[in-house]
């Protein structure tokens, strides 16, 4: 068995004309936190769901633990937890049913399941909150159950897409806490995105940045900064990708998420 | 057990959320009362028998039909809010998820036509040979499982609730109206006897009326044939619009 717990090869995807990420190739070590950025639209989250069997490539192959993602789906689901962009939890449901259903939906042993779902409960510090519905708890909460949930199965990778999105200062850091114990403790491979480059300057053994579908920089983070002569990874990352704002095409769907979730909050 | 639980999920989300069965019930309750109070008298003037009768089983149909199309909102709403993620990155396959949830919106929907059906016992209705209800709630569920089935592979297709809307006006509606659920088959003029007789939601409507009050305008045979064939073309038009779900 490799060293790399993620080896990604020639990846692509297109959306009918649109190339939405071109040709990258990158691998992720074992027990590595590695982060992933780029501007909106770079095709960040398309390659998360290319990499956890949501959405077919349209060339290149993925490997996860030594897993053709692309050939074994099912295998490869066990292998990862994930924290979505946009929340995935059922809000009519309490935050222990979510927990539980995530469990059978995992053929996880009904022991384990009780016994874990309480530890990580505990962890995120919902366990009080067990039986309320999920639609009653702020974003922070929220946040912390998907990944309290996501972690049930003893993932071997955990994928967080713009897990720190929205939340104040105080959960932020308080949500890396438990990443990064989670990654000493259980040498569980972490693989995030953010927007907010002093976490990932804190986090993350190792960066990749990308940009327009491309990979142009990957290293760690005195690397990146050594590539780009800059003092912190925004100037570095800056240099790397511009300061143009990027004119992101609107994707119907989210257009009409926010609709509605502007709606519902008034 | 994966098809348990989220047949549960289902479950919960409808006992949860009271004014949705409510409403599901009250609709079509309404249509039973302002028919069959304000035609009842010219129907039976024209010497067509008891309204009511005739119209309990197609009210019926008219609870299990918009009740599970509407079901399919349920597909489109875990599509937009993220939970069909969990359930599509989770090493279950697709038919099973569909299964588990479809087996749920058809429970929750047979229930409310259940109770449809003994509110309307309580205005007068009574179903003439009870050694046939059994027969009647078999072919409800078959007609239930095969419309969930429809109703969560159009969701799996269109992406708005708008989109979903225009359908049911354009389709479900006209399917519901030219189906004899209402009205006898047998005085609708020509051209619109043919449609009816094209129409799978007419032998639906039928083979209820067989059962229920020994009434009919096809022969029953002809209904059962028709009805297990949708049963067919709809679980496969759901299972493989569902498989072809990208988020
Ligand atoms: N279903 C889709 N159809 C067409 N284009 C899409 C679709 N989903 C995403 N895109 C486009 O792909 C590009 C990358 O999106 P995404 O991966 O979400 O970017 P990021 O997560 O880096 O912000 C964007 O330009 C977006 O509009
Ligand atoms: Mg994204």
């Amino acid at each position: 068995m490799s060293d790399s717990i993620i080896d990604v090869k020639n990846l692509t995807k297109i959306y009918g004309e649109h190339k939405v990420v071109k040709n990258i190739s990158f691998s992720v070590a074992r027990g590595e936190v590695f982060g992933f950025l780029g501007p909106n639209g770079a095709g960040k989250s398309t390659t998360i769901k290319m990499l956890t069997t949501l959405l077919k490539p349209t060339n290149g192959t993925i490997k996860l633990d030594g897993t053709n993602v692309i050939e074994e789906k099912n295998e490869a689901r066990f292998s990862f937890g994930i924290v979505f962009q946009d929340p995935s939890l059922d809000d009519e449901l309490t935050a222990y049913e979510n927990m539980e259903l995530h469990g059978v939906l995992y053929h996880l042993p009904k022991a384990d399941r009780i016994k874990r779902s309480e530890e990580l409960m505990k962890l995120v510090e919902l366990w009080d909150r067990k039986d309320s519905l999920v639609k009653t708890f702020s974003g922070g909460m929220k946040r912390r159950l998907e990944i309290a949930r996501g972690l049930l199965h003893h993932p071997k990778v955990l994928f967080l897409d713009e897990p720190t999105l929205g939340l104040d200062t105080q959960t932020r850091n308080l949500l890396w806490d438990y990443v990064e114990k989670l990654n000493k403790t259980e040498g569980m491979t972490i693989f995030f995105t953010t927007h907010y480059l002093e976490e990932a300057e804190n986090v993350a053994d190792r960066i990749a940045v990308i940009d327009d579908g491309k990979i142009i920089a990957n290293g760690t983070v005195k690397q990146l900064l050594a590539l780009t002569k800059t003092k912190d990874l925004e100037s570095a990352y800056l240099r790397l990708t511009g300061k143009q704002i990027r004119e992101e095409e609107v994707d119907p769907n989210e257009a009409f998420r926010s609709r509605v979730r502007s709606r519902r909050m008034r | 057990m994966e098809i348990y639980y989220l047949w549960l999920r289902q479950i919960k989300r409808y006992t949860r959320s009271k004014s949705r069965m409510i409403g599901a019930v009250g609709q079509p309750i309404l249509f039973l009362l302002a028919l069959g109070y304000g035609i009842g008298s010219l129907y039976k003037r024209a010497g067509n028998g008891n309204y009511i009768e005739f119209l309990v089983p197609g009210i019926i149909i008219q609870t299990i039909l918009f009740g599970a199309i509407f079901w399919g909102i349920n597909i489109i709403w875990d599509k937009q809010f993220g939970f069909l993620k969990e359930t599509l990155v989770a090493p279950v396959s697709r038919l099973r998820i569909l299964m588990g949830s479809a087996l749920g919106g058809s429970t929750t929907t047979l229930a409310q036509a259940t109770m449809v059906f003994f509110l309307s016992m309580l205005l007068g209705f009574r179903p003439y040979n009870w050694l046939l209800v059994p027969l009647a709630l078999i072919v409800a569920m078959l007609f239930t499982f095969a419309v969930t089935c429809f109703g969560a592979g159009l969701a799996s297709r269109v992406n708005d609730f708008q989109g979903f809307q225009a359908i049911n006006q354009f389709l479900i509606f006209p399917l519901f109206f030219l189906s004899g659920a209402l009205f006898p088959i047998q005085g609708f003029p020509k051209a619109l006897k043919i449609i009816a007789s094209c129409n799978p939601v007419s032998y639906s409507v039928d083979a209820m009326r067989h059962l229920l009050i020994n009434q009919g305008y096809f022969q029953l045979w002809k209904d059962l044939a028709v009805l297990g064939l949708m049963v067919v073309v709809m679980v496969w038009f759901g299972v493989s619009s569902f498989k072809k779900i990208e988020t």
